[in-house]
């Protein structure tokens, strides 16, 4: 396969003229992802920023086919057009579910896990902002600890969100799910080869992709991508691989840039105290020690 | 062209009805009583005799979900619930019929919790009367059976690609065994030809966005055009059952049969297998020489407007019998019923008659003291609008 990047993409688009603010790392993935995927692709998107941005009759973002699906039924609507357009004999299509952070891992959580059980041949994309965007930037079971969010305030009292992220990537492998993998907009090349991969795997694949929001996180909006590398290159976001019952790392750098670095740049994290950023720290460096001892032959 | 006869029960009849439909993609979740449906599609799917995808969902609301993916390809779906299961999936059926996907549920009524209960009242299928989904209620297992295959026609009818739900009383109609002719494959692959691919479908040769948002400045009229489509298909309702007749030999006369109405001077309103009841006490009652006639009221949505009208010209007394509670006010038909008779300007005196919540009897003594009490009404007594038919307790 050839590798993909920017200069070996085509220059077709089937995912533009959205409303999506500027900077959007989410839109930017799924750009991407239709590009590898191509114009026989069918998508499925839950209510969330995708879906609201996308679909504003009589405007409509994807070329290609595309419904908004319940918010909770992104694996079990893209289960059904496969097995429909399976069962009609359409050959040569992909089905993809993409859904946010709150989409998949707290309401959609049931219906994707419905999907992996019966390994039907779709591809699901986790877009991963770390909150419920759309209806405000509220938490979810993805927002990560000491995360300031309007259902989750920074107080005298709390840090704002008190709970660590799901992992949402190890829960999707326990299925024995065809192949599973992690990536980010800051590593798109990465992310490109792994939405091939998970074009030609039969069965289900899942990709949880790190997204970075610049109005739900405050940031400017250029700096989308470095963000979405600096989570990655500081270790709190990681590059990895499930296929054939092996985890594997993409990325194991021998040195983390400083985690303060990537969180004060975001307003959510700027309430942050030393203390609290060692205590982010340590869990990351317990969770590396995890990957690396348990993923590394 | 008439099939082979066989004694089964009426959720098995609702799963020959749908392997003679033919459908691509079957996606459901167990719920008592409805279980026996789903156990018998998935030995129909294993043993070929029906080709479609069984979908092993993990909840009423991905059954529904999925089926709705299908049918956005162009794929015949099929799924089946009752009660908690009905609820539980709720936000998928207006999701469904906004999208205007030709998908044919069959829901085994029954009561809602709390208290817990799996036997028959119609409560269920109330909560979701204003889903856009057309709405059947059927008798027998022969009309459970063949309902599956008119539903599918109806709804797949391109003027009115609307989902249809049949309702089959929980046990008193889903566990109970009948003489049942099974339709020949031949006829019902006449009658309901292969789907075409639908106008809306999501394709490669015409790529397509659904289930789309619509804002303040077109979201109105998505609704009228929805709202006004459901009302048109009232014809097709008997145009339908009027074709299934020309195949198949018997029909059901459409949105509503009406009983022994011509010369009725009082006239009971019944949906589901309760009618069956009642045709035996409308019979008796005529041979003491009482002008009662019955109405079995198939369709709720599109609310048959103008055949009740006609049915009930010159009827000087109505009873809604509704297996419904609406707290707070009364029992839906009757509301129905009352703002029906507004509509064709008539005034018959009417009462509104709740019984067989829970799967409690309506005997037919029960039907008898209801014609009784309409002919109280008539002589003037001053009854409450509505009655409690077979209740326990006071209130
Ligand atoms: C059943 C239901 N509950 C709640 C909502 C409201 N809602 C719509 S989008 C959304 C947030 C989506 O968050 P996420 O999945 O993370 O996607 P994002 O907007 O961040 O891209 C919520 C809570 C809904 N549409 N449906
Ligand atoms: S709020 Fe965030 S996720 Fe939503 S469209 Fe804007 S940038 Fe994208
Ligand atoms: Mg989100």
């Amino acid at each position: 396969m050839v590798k993909l990047n920017a200069k070996t993409l085509h220059n077709e688009e089937y995912f533009y003229g959205h409303k999506a603010c500027g900077g959007c790392g989410e839109s930017l993935a799924l750009r991407h992802a239709m590009k590898v995927l191509g114009p026989n692709t069918f998508a499925a998107l839950p209510a969330g920023c995708m879906a609201a941005v996308s679909f504003i009759y009589p405007n409509m973002a994807f070329t290609t086919n595309a419904m908004i699906t319940p918010f909770a039924a992104t694996g079990a609507v893209a289960s059904g057009i496969a097995a429909g357009l399976e069962a009609l004999g359409i050959d040569g299509t992909q089905t993809i579910g993409i859904a946010g952070d709150g989409g998949t891992a707290d309401i959609g959580f049931q219906a994707l896990s419905g999907a992996i059980d019966r390994n039907d041949d779709i591809i699901y994309l986790a877009t991963d902002n770390e909150a419920y965007m759309n209806t405000g930037i509220q938490k979810s079971g993805l927002t990560p600890y000491g995360t300031r969010t309007t259902t989750s305030p920074a107080g005298k009292n709390l840090p704002g969100s008190v709970n660590q992220k799901k992992n949402m990537f190890e829960i999707v492998a326990a299925h024995g799910i065809a192949y599973a993998a992690t990536a980010s907009v800051g590593y798109l090349e990465d992310f490109l080869a792994k939405v091939a991969k998970a074009k030609e795997t039969r069965g289900t694949s899942y990709i949880h992709v790190f997204v970075p929001c610049p109005t739900g996180w405050g940031y400017p909006a250029h700096k989308t991508v470095s963000l979405a590398k600096a989570a990655v290159d500081s270790g709190l976001w990681y590059l990895a691989e499930y296929e054939k019952g092996a985890f594997k790392l993409n990325r194991n750098p021998g040195s983390f840039t400083p985690v303060a670095d990537y969180l004060k740049a975001q307003s959510r994290f700027r309430h942050l105290t030393e203390e609290d950023i060692s205590r982010i720290e340590a869990a990351r460096d317990a969770k590396w020690e995890n990957m690396r001892r348990q993923w590394q032959g | 062209m008439s099939g082979v006869k066989r004694f089964i029960c009426g959720d098995e009849a609702v799963a020959e009805g749908v392997r003679l439909a033919r459908p691509h993609v079957v996606s459901a979740y167990p719920i008592t009583p409805q279980t026996i449906v789903v156990e018998r599609l998935s030995e129909y799917v294993e043993e070929g005799s029906l080709k479609a995808r069984y979908m092993h969902v993990e909840s009423e609301h991905s059954a529904m979900s999925c089926a709705i993916g299908a049918s956005s390809v162009g794929a015949r779906a099929f799924t089946a619930t009752s009660s908690q299961g009905l609820l539980y999936m709720a936000e998928t059926l207006p999701y469904a019929s906004g999208a205007r996907l030709p998908i044919v549920m069959m829901n085994a009524n029954r009561s809602i919790a709390t208290p817990w209960n799996i036997y028959g009242d119609q409560m269920d299928a109330m909560f979701l009367l204003n889903s856009g989904w057309i709405q059947y209620y059927v008798e027998d297992a022969q009309e459970a059976l063949d309902m599956m295959i008119q539903g599918y026609r109806l709804a797949e009818d391109p003027e009115v690609m609307t989902p249809v739900m049949i309702n089959v009383d929980g046990f008193v109609l889903t566990h109970t065994y009948e003489l049942v002719e099974i339709p020949l494959q031949e006829a019902v692959d006449g009658f309901l030809p292969p789907l075409k691919m639908p106008l809306n479908s999501m394709s490669l040769e015409s790529p397509k966005s659904l289930c789309i948002s619509a804002g303040n400045d077109t979201n109105m009229e998505f609704n009228m055009k929805q709202h006004f489509d459901m009302l048109r298909s009232a014809s097709a309702i008997e145009a339908v059952d009027r074709a299934f007749g020309e195949t198949f030999g018997r029909t059901y006369h459409g949105a509503l049969e009406a009983i022994d109405t011509e010369d009725a001077r009082v006239v009971l309103i019944t949906a589901g297998t309760v009618t069956g009841t009642a045709r035996g006490v409308v019979k008796a009652l005529r041979a003491a020489g009482k002008k009662v006639g019955l109405i079995k009221l198939r369709v709720l949505r599109p609310f048959p407007v103008q055949r009740l009208i006609e049915a009930l010209k010159g009827v000087e007394a109505v009873g809604v019998l509704d297996k419904n509670i609406s707290f707070g006010y009364e029992g839906t038909i009757f509301t129905n019923v009352n703002s029906a008779l507004m509509a064709g300007q008539m005034s018959p005196k009417t009462l509104g008659f709740i019984g067989g919540i829970g799967g409690r009897d309506i005997t037919k003594a029960n039907l008898e003291e209801a014609y009784g009490k309409l002919f109280e009404v008539l002589e003037g007594a001053d009854l409450d609008r509505v009655q409690y038919l077979n209740v326990r307790c006071d209130y």
